[in-house]
């Protein structure tokens, strides 16, 4: 598995939810704007105050690709596999690269790349990976 | 302004292949001084030196191999590929400000072993503060980057893999002409390109640049020093770099807008100080790690209106006859890759004539460093 470590500065606030099965991003306290991913200053008012925001869990797919071979080590067993970015609902222009499970706890490469269209419903869903590391998986909300 | 003041007058380069016995370091003394022996200056008179990011020579090392002088002036760019363009843009400033007598800028670059591929080194545990968003969920190849921004430009402009192969085939189309390059041998049809294997889809393997060994450089002189050198100089009339605000590392498809790419800072400065417009380029060598990184270029550069990109590639426009011929030698996909720098020197071989798809009467040649990173361009003329 390759895991983010979740003990870096800017980011671990973001882990820390997803263990709590929650989808958070960067608010800044002095102007509002959101970011993501986390930076420890805000580019539109040069703040270093910064809060999380919860948000919905809900977006679009943006762009997706499917990865084949040569992969690392670590994804040969899934390959080919899709990759999507996820534009956030609510927060616009706030993106999110991830994998598409079929449902929670299925592989990521459990998605026929073909049911993938951009505009798509995208619903998050957490997966424990070790002690500290949940991560954010999109599942396509059937319409 | 840098305008003519300077200009290359030497080009070397090494063999492109695979599986070199030289390291990186000989690599770049071989290309080195070819290039100083094409301009006919003795290395001692060496006095400064660029490079860029992700190779293993140093520059203190090369100075020694080859007997340099002191050097007064060097500059190590960031980012890889987009690095090629700055290094001969930095060197001719500081020439024409008098840092420096006589400079070169190099690549050199053992590509194609696997151990290599630079995302290959994944750590299992992420600290980038860039990868730890991309690499636990298989996002770590430049293919897949370059990849999601191609998907979403073919939904949001209507490209089709069509654009994609009509660059593919021209440049291979290029390479065939060309005795240097890696697919000289090996043309390729239009079905050949639709049944490859995908990398990362929408990218098949002919969308995505060879992996080379090999090693380029040049060398930058005073125009009035040019007069004295051997061959015909390619002055040097602009040069650019470009960190696009609001931009992150390779197609920052996360930013507001994904498709104000690094060539558009870049193209703020190289017009601005020059007496050309894109429409005046004659030829241009456009990075090309992917083929779509062509079409955004064109769009960036000014080549064409945003959106007009993969249309530009259609009808021979950009083949050798065509009215814009980009990447005569092969480029990145067909000639070697070794990071942009044989553009640099396709362009100097345009400017001289002797390109193996030379165009007629070159008045000003174009040539560009990664968009999808910080970047650079040149301007080179006669």
């Amino acid at each position: 598995m390759i895991l983010p470590d979740t003990e870096q500065i800017d980011s671990a606030a973001f882990w820390a939810a997803t263990r709590e099965k929650k989808l958070v991003v960067q608010r800044c306290d002095a102007c509002g704007t959101l970011r993501f991913p986390p930076h420890p200053y805000c580019s539109a008012c040069r703040s270093a105050k910064v809060s999380w925001q919860e948000v919905s869990g809900r977006g679009k797919l943006w762009s997706f690709t499917v990865a084949h071979k040569p992969v690392l080590p670590a994804f040969e067993s899934v390959a080919p596999f899709p990759v999507v970015v996820v534009e956030l609902d609510g927060t616009p222009q706030l993106r999110m690269t991830g994998n598409v499970v079929s449902a929670p706890g299925a592989a990521i490469n459990s998605v026929d790349p073909a049911k993938l269209k951009i505009g798509a419903s995208m619903q998050v869903t957490f997966e424990k990976m070790s002690e500290d590391v949940t991560l954010p998986f999109w599942t396509l909300v059937q319409s | 302004m840098l305008r003519d003041r300077t200009a290359i007058v030497g080009i070397g380069q090494t063999r492109f292949g695979k599986g070199f016995a030289e390291s990186e370091e000989e690599l770049a003394c071989q290309a080195i001084k070819m290039a100083l022996d094409d301009a006919g200056i003795d290395p001692s008179e060496v006095d400064a030196i660029s490079s860029y990011s992700l190779q293993t020579s140093e520059e203190e090392e090369i100075a020694r191999d080859l007997g340099f002088n002191d050097l007064t002036f060097f500059s190590r760019t960031p980012a890889g590929g987009g690095g090629g363009c700055a290094t001969v843009g930095h060197v001719a400033m500081a020439v024409a400000l008098g840092q420096a007598k006589v400079a070169v800028a190099y690549r050199s670059r053992k590509r194609s072993g696997k151990a290599s591929r630079m995302w290959a080194g994944t750590a299992d545990r992420v600290t980038s503060p860039r990868q730890m968003w991309t690499s636990p969920f298989g996002h770590v190849r430049p293919s897949d980057d370059v990849a999601f921004l191609a998907r979403r430009y073919m939904h949001d402009y209507g490209a089709t893999r069509e654009h994609f192969a009509n660059i593919a085939l021209a440049f291979r189309k290029h390479a065939n002409r060309n005795p240097h390059a890696v697919m000289r041998d090996r043309p390729m049809t239009r079905e050949e390109y639709m049944n490859a294997r995908w990398i990362s889809e929408p990218l098949c393997l002919f969308d995505c640049c060879l992996e080379t060994d090999g090693a380029l450089a040049v060398v930058v002189v005073s125009a009035e020093r040019a007069k004295d050198c051997k061959g015909k100089p390619a002055y040097i009339h602009s040069f650019g770099q470009g960190i696009s605000k609001g931009s992150s590392m390779m197609f920052g498809y996360r930013a507001p807008d994904p498709y104000y790419t690094q060539a558009h800072a870049c193209a703020k400065v190289l017009w601005e100080g020059s007496d050309f417009k894109p429409g005046d380029v004659d030829v241009a060598q456009i990075y090309d790690a992917f083929s779509p990184e062509i079409i955004f270029s064109l769009e960036g550069f000014g080549f064409c209106k945003r959106g007009e990109g993969a249309a530009f590639t259609e009808g021979g426009r950009i083949e050798h006859g065509g009215a814009l011929p980009l990447n005569t030698g092969g480029g990145g996909l067909s000639e070697a890759y070794v990071h942009g720098y044989n553009h640099i020197l396709e362009g100097v071989k345009q400017i001289r004539g002797i390109s193996t798809a030379q165009v007629p009467d070159v008045k000003c040649a174009f040539v560009s460093s990664s968009d999808g990173v910080p970047t650079g361009a040149l301007l080179l003329r006669p």
